[in-house]
């Protein structure tokens, strides 16, 4: 078993070490016909020659669309949990907050009747996500560790029980004919329709590519020096001078603002917005993937993301023994995290740092015994 | 003075951890702070480098009361802390955890000039530059603590038990450089169980008893006194 394992890992660490010492072009080309596959996938055209790839009991595009908004969602998560170490329990609550702002500024169905085109409620959502994050962070981010880890989930069952029950968020009626994304064909056919899923996803999957973009950026900066201190030691990173208070915040912002996009996105497409969409599980589900992928690392985030969002949907439909696997696809998800805690507990891809990390930690423990 | 503490209480609490203590270090000196284990030598130091708020006295440092500011903004001002044992950077390498000493600088020219005089004052550290830090051994670790205090070129450095779990010869070699530092001009305030070095190598010292400091004097005269040698020499 360890044998198995260790050849598992070492052939892991070889790719990786390949990949870093590929030139330039290479890694370019590789990463370019990653990029394209992933343009092409919600083709028919495409994907029908995927073999078990497409999902049997679910619209492949409208999947598509789902497993590239928790994409979304991970690498946002990532940022906090990730990079700044910080346990957000609740993150699907900024999810709520982008969603539900959309929702009330552009539906018919809401009280205050601004009718706003999708467009506009979009920096609304993503400003008012972001302030909601500082509002939470400021009180908790001082204290450390556990704290945060309940207050965030109190957070998002804050956010979920308002949704229910207040008369001005519309409970399960919800809010209906939310504006779709702007656009025209030349036809005069809108681009963003409620048939086709297609151009969502493209949209969504070039919002992942910018949002990457930037968050790389950041995190070789000064920025993501001072997040990556904070998580191996606050202390330590207070005493060489990192304002730890502002940046836990920052990193916190950052995630609840990307969240909060991801919400604009889903409300834009989804038409309606209602209770039923903002379960503590979904919170649960990306923190899982971020940790499954490896967190502190965005190729991990986007990898967990990606696979965790897509295995769920892939369950549908396909019965074993006269089951429904669906209904079961939980159980299958939970035994898949405890074998990856046990085994690789940093996750499939890790950050090398972070690998480190954990070698660390492991030291301590045997020291303290 | 450099840095003046003055009737500084701490509490962890309800226990009261530091009763009143004064001292005092001036610019160009190594101060040592001895005692036993409890004694609050070591929350001392994170009262004058601002991890943990006092709760009545006054901080001063190089003639600004310190006493409300901000950990992060100390270290700007010339006040940098080595913590002990195992307060580095685990994940990050040698290099990166010495370029973390210097976060608060940009003065590029001057943090390139500093690495060398770190790598010079400890070779083992630039053997390892590319090694994870949680890779090293304790007694590397602690040469990187260090080293990346330096790194931020305070006014003052403050040591917290730089000698911790060392083997005897890297305790004189890293004494030595300690007193290296000192020399180039750099003033020290050192934490230490190790009273006889810490003795021989200060000016001067106090000695901390469950909070409160008991006495003070020049190294020497410390490392004279019966008293002090009875209880922290192992000599009656």
């Amino acid at each position: 078993m360890t044998t198995v394992l260790e050849r598992v890992r070492s052939g892991r660490e070889a790719a990786g070490e390949r990949w870093r010492s590929a030139p330039r072009w290479v890694r370019w080309a590789l990463l370019i016909a990653v990029i394209a596959f992933f343009y092409a996938l919600p083709n028919r055209e495409f994907y029908q020659y995927l073999g078990p790839i497409p999902t049997p009991g679910a619209n492949f595009t409208q999947v598509m669309f789902t497993v590239s908004i928790y994409v979304l969602l991970a690498v946002g998560l990532n940022i906090v949990v990730g990079f700044a170490g910080l346990l957000d329990l609740g993150y699907f609550g900024f999810f709520a907050v982008g969603a539900y702002t959309v929702a009330v500024l552009t539906s018919p169905s809401s009280d205050l009747k601004t009718l706003w085109p999708w467009l506009l409620a979009v920096p609304v959502a993503i400003a008012l996500t972001m302030v909601s994050g500082v509002m939470l962070g400021t009180p908790t981010l001082r204290l450390r560790g556990d704290y945060l880890a309940l207050v965030t989930l109190g957070f998002a069952e804050m956010i979920r029980i308002a949704a229910v029950s207040s008369e001005f968020l519309k409970g399960q009626r919800g809010f209906n004919q939310i504006p779709h994304p702007p656009g025209q064909y030349a036809d005069g056919r809108p681009v963003f329709g409620v048939l086709d899923a297609r151009p969502y996803y493209w949209l969504v999957l070039t919002l992942i590519i910018l949002v990457v973009i930037g968050v790389r950026n950041l995190t070789n900066s000064r920025v993501g020096r001072a997040w990556i201190s904070i998580r191996e030691d606050e202390d330590a990173a207070q005493l060489m001078g990192v304002p730890t208070f502002k940046f836990k915040l920052w990193a916190f912002a950052a995630g609840a603002a990307i969240a909060g996009l991801a919400g604009a996105l889903f409300a834009g497409k989804q038409n309606f917005v209602n209770s039923q969409n903002f379960e503590l599980l979904n919170s649960i589900i990306i923190l899982a993937a971020v940790i499954f992928g490896g967190s502190g690392n965005i190729v991990g985030a986007i990898v967990g993301g990606g696979l965790v969002a897509y295995m769920i949907e892939r369950f549908r439909g396909i019965e074993l023994f006269g089951v429904e696997l669906y209904e079961y696809r939980f159980l299958f998800f939970g035994v898949v995290l405890v074998v990856m805690m046990i085994f690789r507990p940093e996750g499939l891809i890790p950050n090398r740092r972070r690998a480190a990390e954990f070698k660390d930690r492991r030291k301590e423990v045997t020291v303290g015994e | 003075m450099l840095l003046e503490i003055e009737d500084v209480s701490l509490l962890y609490g309800r226990i009261q951890a530091l009763h009143g203590i004064s001292l005092t270090v001036a610019e160009g000196e190594i101060v040592a702070l001895i005692g036993a284990n409890g004694a609050g030598k070591s929350t001392t130091m994170r009262a004058v480098s601002g991890i943990r708020p006092v709760a009545s006295g006054r901080i001063r440092f190089d003639g600004e009361d310190i006493t409300k500011l901000r950990a992060d903004l100390r270290v700007r001002r010339g006040l940098c802390q080595a913590p002990e044992g195992r307060g580095i950077f685990p994940g990050m390498s040698v290099l990166e955890n010495l370029d973390m000493g210097a976060y608060t600088r940009r003065d590029r020219a001057g943090i390139a000039q500093d690495l060398n005089r770190v790598l010079e004052l400890f070779p083992r550290l630039a053997e390892r530059r590319k090694q994870p830090g949680g890779t090293l051994s304790g007694g590397e670790q602690q040469m990187l603590a260090v080293g990346r205090a330096l790194m931020s070129r305070p006014k003052l450095l403050l040591l917290d038990e730089p000698s911790m779990g060392l083997a005897p010869m890297l305790i004189q070699q890293i004494f030595s450089i300690i007193t290296e530092i000192n020399q180039q001009g750099t003033t020290i305030l050192l934490v230490e169980q190790n009273a006889q070095q810490a003795l021989a190598r200060a000016h001067r010292a106090y000695v901390l008893e469950t909070g409160r400091i008991v006495k003070s004097g020049t190294g020497a005269d410390l490392l004279h006194d019966p008293s002090v040698k009875e209880a922290y020499l192992g000599v009656a």
